[in-house]
């Protein structure tokens, strides 16, 4: 197990900059999850980490050593890959033992290693097939195991979960992290899909156009976003973000256009009139007599939530209720965000204000 | 060819009462047989009657102008005793696995090249395949002006940076001939490796390559454990042919050097049309074609063999 410090990287594709300078400290045996949107330069840095790309610029260091000139084999580092990439013609025993055998391991070392990764992960049955023989969520597995059996400093995940259905992609989810609960190795995780990166991470690393725009714990981005790319990105359905301007003269509120008032716990001083974005979960609107009247555009049950999109004059905003209120398309009904939970952004910036 | 069913018995039933011609049109099975005639009928009659004749023709002692009457294995018992046919099962054999194995290197090597990113890749590729695209027998008399005794290309520069001092006798002795036959049908035949093994390497995932870097792979060991294994279906189907059309050469060596120079470049196909169709003594040249079958068949049956031992290949889906 080893620490991780990737510190001032920059990565350039002819004289294209995709990553612009990104900082991450990650601390021995902590989860790290790199999360953003298509193109935002995670899958690029994971490879970087990994040694199957040029570092351009700034350092990547595991443990203490500095690895931007270190082969990927001399990185100690193992990576499970978005389409397992296993190879095809060797059994689930041989692609496990592979790397070992790379080594000059004694054959009854590989055998004894593989076994143990294999009883793990549940893959004791299968150590005689071929890929082509397992279904996609064992072949994840095996390509786990991989990893698993070299027990390197790093583990590296690059999207395993995306070729997966839906049901056994929240399995394999607790089925990983449960296996990082069980051998504490450092672990970079690189997903586009914020659920996962809310579920199984330690710390998230949110990433978007080559640029760092927060990391921190879960539920610190969640309730804290820096700004309202961030705030947008993490949390389903997305926040809903409504322009209007902040009145401080007495009554705390923001305005919107149509003359809305949205009511706001705090404000930076001096800044009344100022253009601002509030920024409201769905989960933090509740039905009020008194809110901000809104027409009910479509409303979708989910069974243990209903979520009721309507508009506020031009503006779409999303609900989300536990309970089962009868509304229909077409309803005036009234929101009342929670003051407390609310978040204001900068116009301008998207800076949290 | 019965592999295509009766998905609709119901309506079978039913065409019953209609006239044959009506149901021969539109019954499945036998619209099926409509389609396949044509082929069928190209096959039949360029290859397998051909072929049948040819074999029938090597029991007899048919020659050009008369029809020749059953003679047994009389041809095979001739060829048995006769010199000359083994020199040229030899020659063939030694071209074969001569050409055929540098032939496999080369354009191994030559895949493994062009695999690669380089500028001009594009360009490069099609420059390799030109030899295959020349007429054999145009780039076989290009040939015949590189070897000539007194003009030679090669002769003419080796002379003048000094290295000999008189011309090689290329088609004149019999080691340089063989030598020199085999060089031609190796520079004709590794594009046709090159670029099929190309067409193979690019099917490999290039994160299988990633993997096995970050296995701990070494260049060597990723081109030994993941590039050839995966590569061997292909090898195997692209070296059948390889040496099925070295086997049955002909145009080559005809156009270079006739089966000379005191036959050491005869191969059995060259020999056969000498005996055949010069000579007309068609039965024995025919005994002469129809003895390379067993050799054919055992070229096909190694390679068939050798592709069923791959497991891991079986079956539809493979990704």
């Amino acid at each position: 197990m080893a620490s991780v410090q990737i510190n001032d990287v920059r990565k350039s594709f002819g004289g294209f900059e995709v990553l612009h300078g990104v900082t991450v400290p990650i601390e021995d045996g902590a989860f790290v999850v790199l999360v953003g949107p298509s193109g935002c330069g995670k899958s690029t840095l994971l490879r970087m980490l990994a040694g199957l790309e040029n570092i351009t610029s700034g350092t990547i260091a595991i443990g203490d050593r500095v690895v931007n000139n270190v082969q990927p084999k001399e990185r100690d580092i193992a990576m499970v890959f978005q389409n397992y990439a296993l190879y095809p013609h060797m059994t689930v025993a041989q692609n496990m033992g592979f790397s070992l055998k790379l080594r000059n391991a004694e054959q009854a070392d590989i055998t004894t290693r593989v076994k143990k990764a294999a009883d793990i992960l549940d893959l004791t049955p299968l150590l005689d097939r071929y890929p082509r023989q397992l279904s996609g969520g064992q072949r994840q597995r095996v390509a786990m195991g991989r990893a698993i059996v070299r027990d390197p400093q790093v583990f590296l995940f690059d999207e395993p979960l995306s070729n997966l259905d839906a049901k056994l992609r929240v399995a394999m989810r607790t089925e990983i992290k449960e296996l990082h609960q069980r051998l504490k190795t450092t672990t970079v995780y690189v997903t586009h899909d914020q659920i996962e990166a809310m579920t199984m991470a330690d710390k998230i690393v949110v990433m978007h156009d080559g640029i760092v725009e927060q990391m921190g714990s879960p539920l610190e981005l969640y309730d804290r976003p820096d700004n309202q790319f961030v705030a947008g990105f993490i949390g389903s359905p997305a926040m809903n973000f409504l322009n209007g301007h902040l009145r401080s003269n007495g009554q705390l509120y923001v305005e919107t256009e149509n003359g809305s008032k949205l009511p706001i716990a705090s404000a930076p001083p001096g800044s009344d009139g100022r253009a601002v974005v509030y920024g409201v979960r769905p989960e933090h609107l509740d039905l009020a007599s008194d809110g901000i009247e809104a027409e009910v555009a479509v409303v979708e049950p989910t069974g243990s939530e209903t979520q009721i999109v309507s508009r506020i004059g031009t503006q779409e905003i999303i609900a989300v209720f536990r309970d089962r209120h009868q509304v229909q398309p077409g309803d005036k009904i009234h929101l009342r965000p929670r003051a407390d939970v609310a978040h204001l952004f900068d116009k301008d910036t998207g800076r949290r204000l | 060819m019965t592999t295509i069913q009766t998905s609709m018995p119901a309506r079978a039933v039913h065409a019953d009462t209609r006239p044959l011609w009506d149901r021969l049109r539109t019954n499945r099975n036998w619209l099926a047989l409509w389609f396949m005639l044509p082929a069928a009928a190209f096959l039949i009659l360029f290859l397998a009657y051909p072929l049948g004749l040819g074999i029938w023709m090597s029991f007899t002692d048919e020659r050009i102008g008369r029809t020749g009457v059953f003679v047994g294995l009389e041809n095979y018992e001739w060829l048995w005793s006769d010199s000359i046919f083994w020199l040229s099962v030899f020659n063939t054999l030694l071209y074969t696995i001569i050409a055929s194995a540098i032939k496999f290197a080369i354009g191994l090597y030559l895949a493994l090249l062009l695999n690669r990113h380089m500028p001009f890749k594009a360009m490069i590729r099609a420059i390799v395949l030109i030899p295959f695209i020349v007429p054999t027998v145009l780039s076989a008399i290009a040939f015949w002006w590189i070897y000539d005794a007194q003009f030679s290309i090669i002769s003419w520069s080796l002379i003048k940076l000094g290295l000999i001092t008189q011309n090689i006798n290329f088609l004149g002795d019999t080691d340089w001939a063989r030598a020199s036959v085999i060089f031609a049908n190796i520079w004709r035949g590794v594009p046709f490796v090159a670029i099929t093994l190309l067409a193979g390497l690019q099917t490999v995932s290039p994160s299988l390559y990633e993997a096995a870097t970050l296995d701990g792979a070494t260049d060597w060991q990723r081109f030994r454990y993941i590039t050839y294994p995966l590569l061997t279906p292909i090898i195997a189907v692209v070296m059948t042919f390889s040496v099925l059309f070295t086997f049955t050469d002909f145009q080559l060596v005809w156009a270079l050097t006739r089966g000379g120079p005191v036959n050491a470049t005869h191969l059995m196909a060259t020999l056969s049309y000498q005996r055949g169709i010069l000579s007309g003594r068609l039965g024995e040249g025919a005994a002469i074609a129809t003895a390379m079958i067993p050799f054919l068949l055992a070229a096909i049956a190694i390679s068939w063999f050798g592709m069923q031992r791959r497991k891991w290949q079986q079956g539809s889906d493979n990704d």
